[in-house]
């Protein structure tokens, strides 16, 4: 459903069916929706055979990196001899995206029990859900959630915990969330080794979003096949996914769709449109990490993993931030690069100096100061700022000052030409 | 927060109770850190140097150690703030929903002023924060613990009421 707005005739409803029905969130209510059913049947089956499962479904991760969750899993070591861990990512903090907070808020279960599948599959004991610090009534709800699940002993012998964060973007990118479990600093670590050898306080640890473990117990109950035919455009990309829609439309919010939907009917049909004598001017269709798209591209972009790099972006978690025709360009996209300079941990030269650095030129060029060099001088920066760092925090603050000055030039070349006003930046 | 008052051990009775919880889950006692200091935070309103410490001698850590993890994370107060903590988003999908209006009322309207400081009668700390992950309710606005959606600039007199 188009949460907080009723369900759009166009959606594929799997994950939000229950979002809006506070019964769902208690036990007895998740259980009479058909809820545990697939952790007991996972829990008699070999975790073998229940990593085949989600291997044939095609589900990928739904943090970001769109990775296939059944190949995760795969990578963990099958003979057991030390600890293995489940670490889930609810640090949902990247603009635009704002779906796994409604998961929590409306089917904590969903989450739990897939969270519990993962644990079997993996043949973890404990589970660790590490939930952003401002998600206070996420956490409140899941925590309850918990409480009663516990008490009923679904999980047997896995423990699940919650952990909570305490202000960080960057926790979220997964290995400075295991540092930031271990009471450190949350400074991403060098991979290899990889969670699968060496997580959670060096151990085997497997570490999946929210959405992707919400969607485990539909794939058990309904079978990888039903879940693989749910596909619109490539094979690649299966099954449903929550799109946080924000900004400038009518109806901003959650839509569930089947991978490879239009995002043009998604931002028209199901969201309503630009605010009333607005037209769409540009669209970032996977979280503020990904590149900008125009209209034209924003219009003819299937929402699919292959779909959205072919309109020249990428799908990322799947938060849309849509922007009209009043939107000053070269400002927010300076908001983008604040945000990254404020949550850069600093550990890489180029991403602590390259963030604020963008950041700077990007006022200056607003403030009216800016110099014609500048925006190569950006280009430059942005380039060494790809590909070099431990994470791809940096990346992801070069690609909407790459996309927009190539997408949005003009907008720029006004400020630098003295025919735009200057604006003050606080 | 009065100086005699932070003087006290935090960690005694049921928020000692707590932190032991904490600290048989996980195989380190680092590991209790953020948890800790959550605690101590619940308690005191803020985290001083003295807190750290005693969080240090409790999970057998040094001071400074703690502080650098302290001063990473932007949650933990290093000061005391006003009773009711203001956190206002002004990311860009709240930006061009108009969330540095909303700032600007709430810094005008409850005397807080500039943001980040306090307000005179000790009420009010706003901040600016980033992305606080409910970008399709603009603008979002955390008041303590109460996470409040879609505030606008003609909500701001009702909320600060509500709170006075
Ligand atoms: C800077 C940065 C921030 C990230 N933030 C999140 C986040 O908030 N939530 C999330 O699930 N994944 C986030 N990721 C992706 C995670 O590193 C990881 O790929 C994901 O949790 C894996 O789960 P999945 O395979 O189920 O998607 C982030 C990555 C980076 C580099
Ligand atoms: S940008 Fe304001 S909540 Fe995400």
């Amino acid at each position: 459903m188009g949460f907080p707005h009723q369900p759009h005739p166009k959606e594929t409803v799997v994950l939000s069916q229950y979002f809006g029905d506070p019964d769902a969130r208690t036990y007895k209510g998740w259980v009479k929706r058909g809820g545990y059913e697939a952790l007991r049947n996972a829990l008699a089956t070999a975790p073998a055979a229940v990593v085949e499962q989600v291997k044939e479904s095609g589900l990928r991760g739904r943090g970001g990196a769109g990775f296939p969750t059944g190949l995760k899993w795969s990578f963990m070591p099958k003979a057991k001899t030390r600890p293995h861990y489940v670490c889930v990512n609810a640090d949902e903090s990247e603009p635009g995206t704002f779906k796994d907070r409604e998961i929590m808020r409306w089917t904590p279960h969903a989450l739990l029990e897939g969270a519990a599948i993962a644990a079997h599959a993996i043949q973890a004991e404990v589970v660790v859900i590490y939930i952003r610090g401002e998600f206070t009534e996420p956490w409140a709800i899941t925590e309850k959630a918990l409480a009663e699940a516990d008490a009923a002993g679904v999980f047997g012998t896995i423990k699940v915990y919650l952990h909570r964060g305490a202000g960080a973007y960057i926790c979220g990118e997964e290995t400075a969330l295991m540092n930031s479990i271990e009471g450190k600093r949350g400074n991403p670590r060098i991979k290899p080794p990889f969670p699968a050898v060496a997580g959670l306080f060096g151990m085997p640890t497997t570490i999946n979003n929210v959405e992707t473990l919400a969607a485990v117990p539909h794939i058990l109950n309904r079978g990888a096949a039903w879940y693989r035919g749910l596909s619109l455009s490539n094979p690649q990309s299966t099954g449903t996914k929550l799109f946080s829609v924000c900004g400038h439309v009518q109806r901003p919010g959650n839509y569930e769709v089947t991978l490879g939907f239009p995002l043009k009917d998604l931002l028209y049909d199901l969201c309503g449109g630009p605010l009333p004598g607005r037209t769409l001017k540009a669209c970032i269709p996977g979280g503020s990490s990904v590149p900008i798209l125009t209209r034209e591209e924003t219009e003819a972009c299937l929402l699919d993993y292959e779909g959205v790099v072919a309109s020249g972006s990428m799908l990322g978690s799947g938060g849309v931030i849509v922007f009209d025709d009043s939107t000053d360009m070269v400002y927010q996209i300076m908001r983008l690069a604040r945000f990254y300079a404020h949550e850069s941990c600093a550990q890489c030269t180029q991403c602590r100096e390259g963030t604020a650095w963008t950041t700077k030129i990007l006022e200056r060029i607003l403030a009216g100061q800016g110099k014609t060099e500048d925006l190569d001088l950006l280009l430059d920066l942005s380039e060494n700022m790809t590909g070099k760092t431990i994470c791809v925090l940096s990346d992801s603050c070069a690609a909407p000052i790459v996309s927009g000055i190539k997408k949005f030039r003009g907008e720029f070349d006004a400020y630098l030409a003295g025919a735009r006003s200057p604006v003050p930046v606080g | 927060m009065s100086v005699t008052e932070d003087t006290q051990p935090v960690f005694t009775g049921a928020v000692l109770e707590a932190l032991q919880a904490v600290l048989g889950r996980y195989p380190t006692k680092q590991a209790a850190l953020l948890p800790a200091l959550w605690l101590a935070q619940r308690e005191r309103g803020w985290i001083s140097d003295r807190v750290m410490a005693e969080v240090a001698e409790v999970l057998g850590l040094t001071p400074a150690y703690v502080k650098g993890v302290v001063t990473f994370y932007t949650m933990y107060h290093q000061h005391p703030v006003g009773k009711h903590f203001v956190q206002v988003c002004t990311t860009s999908p709240c930006n061009i929903c108009g969330a540095e209006g909303v700032l600007k009322a709430l810094l005008e309207q409850t005397g807080a002023r500039d943001a980040g400081a306090t307000s005179p009668d000790g009420n009010w700390t706003v901040i600016e924060v980033e992305c606080l992950g409910a970008c399709g309710f603009a603008t979002p606005v955390l008041v303590n613990d109460d996470f409040i959606e879609s505030v606008t600039v003609e909500k701001v007199p009702a909320l600060v009421r509500k709170y006075r």
